[in-house]
């Protein structure tokens, strides 16, 4: 056990915080996993009430997706920005992501709003239980990102792109991804399959 | 709206305890407080306290902190054993025992509640926080800060749990609230609400840990040490934090759901609207299985480093005991539904189950056997960690076989819910997880505190457990027999029950003794800790890299990075030197280290207020402690300002200081 000059021990490189984010990553998909099997045990037990094929505006849903693929997109180009270190590009690209986001959370609350209003709410039915709390738990990530990501915007104004700031928006942009990812399942499971 | 009723929600005079027990209850916990705040003022201690144990990022003191709370934790815990006994005891034929049912009730969720999440639990992060990143050569875990924030959180639920005795009620749904009687049309009061946020805000904390142990044993060990040349310990520690990983989220999502269920008044798990109570059965065992061997991994991680030890022997089997611990990882997620083989699954399912339950023998039994086969041929110190070793076996093995037994869907169905089912998992849990950590705790006191704890007092307390473990819940097989099933506050004077269940209140008494013998060993070990000092750093003759540094360890761990060629590194390291091998002058280099941060406690705080204002409808608060846990994290994330520097002069001073001590001590 003779001792070596090795690097500063407690210096963080970024692998170490990206692996550990990616395994929050990870633990957030088995939480969706979870919501996701509840769904599929509950979404036949509509109780007298009208099931997914009734209640889902396809074009809308559909508008929903690619508003939110596409702030994958921008956010995308905002991640090839810091590598430019260009931070007006960055700005730019995050407030488009920003908007995007806003946008797609607004379409969601109101087609929230419109089932509720015509008596299809939560309470509804097991079914719709399932079907609120699995959507709602995205459109709550979805808030947080729009959370991060005005703070990011607000710390690159103040700090300009550090290593700080470019490593926090890496993480940002692969949370971001992630949800991009779970919508598709969302998409695919809840709205395709329920109207098929 | 009601202004009283905006601000306190359903929060009033009525919540105060009214019952004898619960009142004492309260009282000698809100006395017990104000005592030892009192002796902290008394002491001048508080800023002490706030700068080298509050806000410290350092793990070592983070774990010391879990096992203080774990500790008070377990005398809780262990007096609701003791009421539960002395209920089941007394309330035979016309006699209804020392407590009404509903108290009853409350006792024995709070008992299984405390023992899994507060007691179990916070041994084992205390004791990985302790030893983890200095057996693997490191100055700290991956994520200190973030570490601090998962001591915090479970911190929160213990208070969370302990504050139901006083405001309030506590849950009379069973430690996990099986739906629809913990749905609100059946449990209308706050005591499941209670249940479900001590749950989901510790919850949360464990899994934190859980993704900074990974990472800390994947990103951060010595240079050298490769995955297979890590000390077992680490290894059970890994499999752990993977199990911890995958099951926590379908906690947190299980709760979640059940707490919309009687917040929003949605229809998961209630038996109307289409509910599904056998959905969250099914979940809430899909995380509860897997958490036992969260809790039991670590344990057999600990004996075997012990095993090692003291028979001055290389672990057998090193190899296969990694196989095992990673094919019981795999099948522990294959099991859940032999907690239900009643449900009605249908033969096949059922069968299914019950084989790979079986089958989990199978990795265990090549664990017990290497254990016993590193002590063959080895030169055996009976210490009193080992003491513990043995008890385990004994132990242990027996509780294996029942609940192999209990894996046969025919048996099951005729012990199911009986206390032949309780009497199993007492002597697993206790057997395996309880005595692993004493055992653990025993071993690695000198490294932390810098002196060994009385080996006399510590044998004598381990032989207690085992008896009473024995007397205890021997009885509880033979009742689960005749048919006594679990949580029963009154039966009839017939068949001869009360013998038995008098027999089993002996038993914990017995226990109470071993725990009453624990205290004392402690408080005699501080008071003649200069008979017991650690001069050495290497009070055992230990083999890995913990025990090559000064006890107690200092707070940057390694002075110099240790390089790692070996599996047992520091055992060949003193070899090499008996046979001449000269040490070579180190070469020092600045090192950073976490600054101190009261932000985790903040954000402990705050979560606090979230559950609190839920489980009383006081929605301002709860929305309150949202906005306070969201500004503590951007306060934080923003912060550059995290670490501080020891310079190489500084450090080369404080390690020579440390090598003298222990030369001319």
């Amino acid at each position: 056990m003779n001792s070596v000059v090795t690097k500063a021990p407690h210096e963080h490189d970024d692998s170490t915080t990206k692996l550990g984010f990616w395994i929050y990553l990870m633990t957030d998909c088995v939480l969706f996993a979870t919501l996701f099997a509840t769904y599929a045990v509950l979404r036949g037990n509509t109780y007298g009430g009208p099931g997914g094929s009734e209640l889902f505006d396809m074009p809308f849903v559909l508008a929903e997706t690619l508003i939110l693929l596409t702030s994958s997109f921008t956010s995308g180009l905002a991640m090839l920005a810091v590598h430019q270190k260009n931070v007006r590009q960055i700005v730019v690209w995050l407030a488009a992501t920003f908007a995007l986001g806003a946008a797609f959370l607004g379409l969601e609350l109101s087609e929230f709003a419109k089932l509720a209003g015509e008596g299809h709410s939560w309470q509804a039915s097991a079914f719709l239980s399932a079907f609120f709390t699995l959507v709602g738990t995205h459109g709550l990530h979805i808030t947080a990102g729009l959370v991060w990501l005005s703070v990011m915007l607000w710390q690159l104004r103040r700090k300009g792109l550090t290593a700080h700031t470019s490593r926090q928006l890496g993480l940002f942009s692969m949370f971001w991804h992630f949800l991009d990812v779970v919508w598709i399942f969302i998409f695919t499971i809840v709205y395709l399959m329920g109207v098929a | 709206m009601d202004l009283l009723e905006f601000i306190f929600g359903r929060l009033s005079f009525d919540a105060l305890p009214k019952e004898m027990i619960t009142i004492g209850g309260a009282l000698t916990m809100v006395f017990g407080a104000l005592f030892v705040a009192a002796v902290i003022t008394y002491l001048k201690r508080w800023k002490w306290l706030w700068k080298n144990w509050l806000t410290s990022l350092d793990a070592k003191r983070i774990g010391v902190m879990y096992i203080v709370v774990a500790v008070i934790m377990l005398l809780r815990g262990g007096g609701d054993a003791l009421l539960i006994r002395a209920q089941q005891a007394t309330s035979v034929g016309d006699s209804t025992g020392v407590l009404t049912s509903d108290t009853f009730q409350q006792i024995f969720s709070a008992h299984g509640t405390i023992m899994i999440f507060f007691v179990a639990m916070g041994l084992m992060f205390g004791l990985i926080n302790l030893v983890l990143p200095l057996m693997l050569g490191k100055r700290d875990v991956a994520f200190p800060f973030l570490n601090s924030v998962s001591f915090w959180l479970f911190t929160g639920g213990m208070v969370m749990i302990n504050l139901s005795l006083m405001l309030g009620e506590f849950s009379a749904a069973g430690w996990l609230a099986y739906p629809p009687l913990s749905e609100l049309e059946y449990s209308p009061g706050v005591g499941v609400d209670y249940w479900i946020w001590a749950l989901q805000i510790a919850g949360l904390g464990s899994l934190f840990s859980g993704i900074n142990f990974l990472v800390t044993i994947l990103k951060d060990r010595a240079p050298g040490m490769t995955l297979m040349k890590m000390p077992i310990f680490a290894w059970s520690v890994l499999v752990t934090t993977i199990l911890i990983i995958f099951a926590f989220p379908i906690l947190t999502a299980t709760l979640g759901m059940l707490s919309l269920d009687r917040l929003m008044g949605m229809h998961f798990f209630t038996s109307d609207f289409g509910g599904n109570p056998m959905m969250y059965i099914n979940l809430i065992w899909a995380w509860g299985h897997p958490e036992v061997y969260i809790l039991i991994l670590p344990a057999f991680g600990i004996f075997s480093e012990v095993v090692a030890t003291f028979s001055r022997k290389r672990l057998f089997g090193y190899k296969t005991m990694v196989a095992a611990l990673f094919a019981i990882m795999f099948l522990s997620f294959v099991v859940w539904l032999h907690h239900f083989f009643t449900m009605g699954g249908g033969a096949n399912v059922n069968a299914f189950f019950g084989i790979t339950t079986m089958i989990i023998a199978i990795p265990t039994g090549v664990k017990v056997f290497n254990w016993l086969f590193t002590m063959y041929g080895g030169r055996i110190d009976f210490k009193s960690p080992m003491t513990w070793f043995l008890g385990f076996i004994v132990t242990f093995t027996i509780g294996g076989m029942t609940g192999v037994l209990m894996a046969v869907p025919a048996i099951d169905f005729q012990v199911h819910n009986s206390l032949f089912l309780v009497a199993h998992f007492h002597n697993v849990i206790i057997g395996g997880v309880v005595f692993g950590y004493f055992a653990g705790l025993t071993y690695w006191f000198p490294k932390i505190f810098g002196f060994k704890l009385n080996e006399t007092i510590g044998k004598y307390a381990s032989y207690c457990w085992m008896t009473g473990f024995m007397v205890a819940f021997m009885p509880l097989y033979a009742l689960g027999f005749m048919g006594a099933t679990r949580r029963l506050d009154h039966y009839d004077d017939i068949g001869g029950w009360q013998v038995l269940f008098i027999v089993a209140g002996m038993g914990v008494m017995i226990i109470m003794l071993g725990i009453a013998l624990q205290l004392l060993q402690l408080g005699v070990s501080v008071w003649q800790r200069k008979k017991n000092i650690d001069t050495t750093g290497d009070p055992w003759n230990g083999r890995t890299l913990e025990w090559s540094v000064p006890s107690p360890a200092p707070f940057y761990n390694f002075a110099v990075t240790p390089v790692v060629h070996d599996r047992d590194p520091f055992w060949t390291a003193k070899q090499a030197i008996a046979k001449g091998k000269i040490v070579e002058k180190p070469t020092y280099q600045d090192i950073h280290l976490p600054k101190n941060s009261s932000i985790g406690m903040f954000i402990a705080a705050f979560a606090f207020m979230i559950g609190f204002g839920l489980v009383w409808y006081m929605w301002w608060l709860a929305i309150l402690g949202l906005l306070g846990v969201v500004t503590c994290i951007i306060l934080r994330t923003t912060s550059e300002d995290t670490e501080y520097t020891v310079t190489a002069a500084e450090l080369e001073k404080l390690d020579m200081a440390n090598k003298n001590k222990e030369r001319f001590a």
